[in-house]
């Protein structure tokens, strides 16, 4: 265009902006990323990390239970890969010499452009995978070249359900036993579909769009039960986790977040390690009047299966409203973790991760269950990167938190008391009604969101994917209208110190110190696999699938996708013998709202703050939806 | 061509207004429900540039800052700020862009928020008074225009938004796009 055309043509644009019903703009505006939040205001992790006992790596090599990590069958049954949530690939055909040569062998289109956040799961000759709304799944044959499809089921669930879904309409995938594939869909259905024939066996349906609830999180099976957790913290739910039969999906129990014991399933088992845990019914009482029945506490994320304790463990999310001064108290049992007896759903301990969250951080991100030493002795721990940016190791036998330090940048708190487990609150950062209060790290979403880290007993370190935001953040008055979010806060995000907002950190848990890390210019918002060969793959929101050195994040190989990568890569034998790589491609999920969305970038506050810290993504990368498969040429 | 193209827009639009005016006094003027009569959306490409059925009651609210601004409390207080932020979107599309799935004159908008639409927007037509109904259409229109996108100040979008001309929704047809050549619709009207 040349320039003396332009005024012409702007005076026809603004005529017929004038006469027009669709002429307001265009988005093609380029909005700026923010500055990053300075260094200085953030606590040192010398300042603000604590432990129980200095490390005693002498005392023994950290490692799962056989019980937890059963020797590695080459399939990829589940999306933790085992009940320890090793994801580790016991595979050795991959090596850091030779992961240079890897290559695509077969792709397969999702037919949905939403953000893809499910684990591949492999099954004897099959691949399944569910996709984001509306929640198809895919059987592939893996015997056969290209893996063509070998059935397919579309649940429908009900279009309105987009309506109540926070943060994209994702699915954190299936899971596969004894001969069952068994996802959730968006409008609150679980659902068991024979593996062979794709044939549904039962469905059940568990949340209520109407209420605000629906279901994103990836099943749990393990003893005959299917443990299923609802999402919808956003929306004034109750939350809860339900106990399915597998063989029938009947309803065993249902433990809610909040309320009187009876409905936390609170009784005489529960034998909680802090005082601060102990009293009657305290679901109620640490709420204002009935301000417990829409207070959130959902279960989106990880729920593990700990054999070693027979107890079934998992992390609830963050209370409802986002304005905290609407909610003076503990707000139980919001944003901790519960174990939890399989059998009848009793609690047996909690831990407070962040009492009276003021900042968004819920409580459910992954867990791996380890062996490993502390104090001089060997430990049954639980590792907990959590969304309020500390790294918690809790004795898995009595839920005490035996240290707990950060790994990315924290200043709204000062430390978590270890006489207390709970988190020391930094008053500077302390959210409030009408005051823009700047520089709030981590960011609502956390140091880490629900992306799940990978363990490798060769190399004894956690390859944690995670963020590196911060935020600014100013509560409202919010009233609660059923279907409608529970919100009241205005958030923008940024950039944390240094300006990357991702990054991939491999974590030393025993020295309690980082080994390595990668810095990523945005989120790192998918898994983490990691194999014998000593490799560690993920993927990155711009659309690259990485493979670095496990024991020094030396980068090895890279491949550009069709769109960012926000889901868990796995590793599995075909049956061909050879190793193989499969990951989702598709970007969205709230860090990738802005690509998946539709969503302004003028509007910062947009997507609950996120938009503010990630207008440039649409310079990189696209909607898409996509399975990649890799292997070694043979 | 192109400066005649929106006269003869305008000329369709104030005969649009008269034939509505006319009509007015079959229509209630209030209350609910409101869908007697069928409302053409101007979403179907064509030449003819149809008379609009004009909803004798969003007359009310075109040029009426104050009902903008109350659109703007009510925004925040009903939640359509949780899902649609300040005009940017999140759990639902923005409303300060230029893309309207059902419509975005104001009596769409009135529409939308009375009947509610299939992928997750809630019917709120005997939920909430009708009069507020229109003062929040009110601050949805006002979001997108180019009076409220300018006075945007800072990184919260739709924070000083203007009153809504009449004008803005005074196209009742479908136009092509600014800079279009060849534009059909004037072609088969005959024009120079």
């Amino acid at each position: 265009m040349n320039k003396n055309a332009l005024p012409i043509l702007r005076t026809r644009a603004l005529l017929l902006c004038a006469m027009t019903v669709m002429c307001a703009g265009t988005r093609a505006q380029t909005v700026p990323v923010p500055a990053p939040t300075p260094a200085e205001d953030v606590f040192s992790a010398e300042q603000i990390g604590h432990a129980l006992a200095q490390p005693t790596p002498e005392a023994g090599k950290t490692a799962p239970s056989p019980a937890n990590a059963p020797p590695d069958d080459g399939q990829w049954t589940m999306p933790t890969k085992n009940f320890a949530a090793t994801r580790f690939s016991s595979l050795t055909e991959l090596t850091t010499d030779n992961v240079k040569a890897l290559q695509p062998v077969f792709t397969f289109s999702l037919a949905v452009n939403k953000g893809q956040e499910a684990a591949p799961i492999v099954a004897g000759n099959t691949m399944y995978i569910v996709t984001a709304y509306p929640n198809y799944v895919y059987a592939l044959d893996l015997t056969r070249e290209g893996a063509p499809l070998k059935w397919r089921f579309a649940p429908k669930p009900v279009p309105a359900s987009q309506g109540v879904a926070c943060c994209d309409v994702v699915n954190r995938g299936g899971t596969y036993d004894s001969g069952k594939y068994i996802f959730d869909t968006l409008d609150g259905q679980v659902i068991a579909l024979d593996a062979d024939t794709g044939k549904p066996l039962w469905r059940t349906l568990l949340g209520n769009i109407n209420a605000g609830e629906t279901l994103t999180m990836a099943p749990l099976v393990a003893k005959g039960h299917v443990y299923v957790g609802d999402s919808g913290g956003e929306m004034g739910v109750h939350g809860w986790l339900a106990a399915l039969d597998e063989s029938s999906g009947k309803l065993l129990w249902k433990a809610y977040t909040t309320g009187p014991d009876s409905q936390v399933l609170i009784g005489s088992q529960f034998r909680p390690a802090y005082a601060g845990e102990q009293g009657k019914d305290l679901g109620v009482a640490t709420w204002p009047a009935q301000s417990w029945k829409i207070g959130g506490g959902t279960v989106w994320g990880w729920v593990n299966y700990d054999a070693d304790f027979d107890s079934v463990v998992y992390g609830t999310a963050n209370p409802g409203p986002w304005n905290a001064e609407q909610r003076p108290g503990d707000n139980k049992w919001t944003a901790g973790i519960f174990s939890r007896d399989p059998a009848n759903g009793q609690a047996r301990w909690f831990v407070p991760l962040n009492p009276h969250d003021e900042h968004d951080y819920d409580g459910v991100n992954e867990q791996i269950l380890l062996d490993m030493p502390f104090g001089g002795q060997m430990r049954k721990v639980l590792i907990h990167p959590d969304r309020n940016g500390y790294i918690y190791v809790i004795e898995r036998s009595t839920g005490r938190v035996l240290s707990a330090d950060p790994f990315g940048p924290v200043n709204s708190t000062r430390g978590i008391d270890l006489k207390t487990g709970r988190p020391i609150v930094n008053p500077a950062k302390q959210t409030r009604v009408g005051q823009e209060v700047h520089d709030i790290c981590p960011t609502a979403s956390g140091s880490k969101d629900w992306e799940p880290s990978s363990f490798s007993p060769q190399t004894g370190l956690i390859y944690i994917p995670h963020e590196n935001m911060c935020m600014d953040w100013m509560s409202m008055p919010v009233g609660y209208i059923e279907g409608t979010p529970y919100v009241g806060a205005r958030v923008h995000m940024k950039p944390g110190p240094g300006g990357n907002r991702g990054a991939l950190t491999a974590w030393d848990p025993v020295q309690r110190r980082p080994a390595w890390q990668v810095k990523e210019t945005f989120p790192v918002w998918s898994g983490t696999v990691v194999t014998a060969g000593d490799l560690v793959f993920y993927g990155t929101m711009d659309g690259w699938f990485k493979a670095v050195n496990a024991r020094n994040g030396d980068l090895l190989w890279k491949y550009k996708v069709d769109s960012g990568i926000i889901g868990q890569p796995v590793s599995y034998r075909g049956p061909d013998q050879h190793q193989y790589i499969a990951v989702l491609s598709g970007v969205g999920g709230w860090s990738g709202a802005v690509v998946s969305g539709p969503v302004d970038t003028r509007d910062g506050s947009a997507a609950l703050g996120m938009i503010n810290a990630m207008p440039d993504l649409p310079k990189y990368t696209t909607a898409g939806g996509t399975l990649y498969v890799f292997a070694l040429p043979h | 061509m192109c400066s005649r193209f929106p006269i003869e827009l305008l000329a369709l639009a104030l005969i649009g207004l008269a034939g509505c005016n006319s009509h007015a006094r079959t229509l209630p003027t209030s209350g609910q429900p409101a869908q007697e009569g069928v409302i053409d959306t101007a979403l179907t490409p064509g030449v003819g540039h149809s008379l609009t059925t004009v909803d004798p009651r969003a007359a009310a609210y075109y040029d009426n800052l104050e009902a903008v601004m109350t659109g703007k409390r009510l925004f925040g207080q009903y939640n359509c700020s949780g899902c649609h932020s300040n005009g940017g979107g999140g759990m639902g599309p923005p409303l300060m862009d230029d893309e309207w799935i059902y419509g975005g004159r104001l009596e769409q908008i009135h529409q939308t928020l009375v009947e509610g639409r299939p992928n997750g927007m809630p019917a709120w037509g005997g939920k909430i008074p009708d009069e507020q109904l229109w003062q929040i259409s009110a601050y949805v229109r006002s979001m997108s225009l180019p009076a409220t996108l300018a006075a945007q100040n800072g990184t919260t979008a739709s924070q000083s938004p203007a009153a809504v001309p009449r004008d803005a929704d005074g196209d009742n047809g479908w136009s092509a796009p600014p800079g279009t050549t060849n534009d059909y619709t004037t072609t088969l009207q005959g024009a120079q």
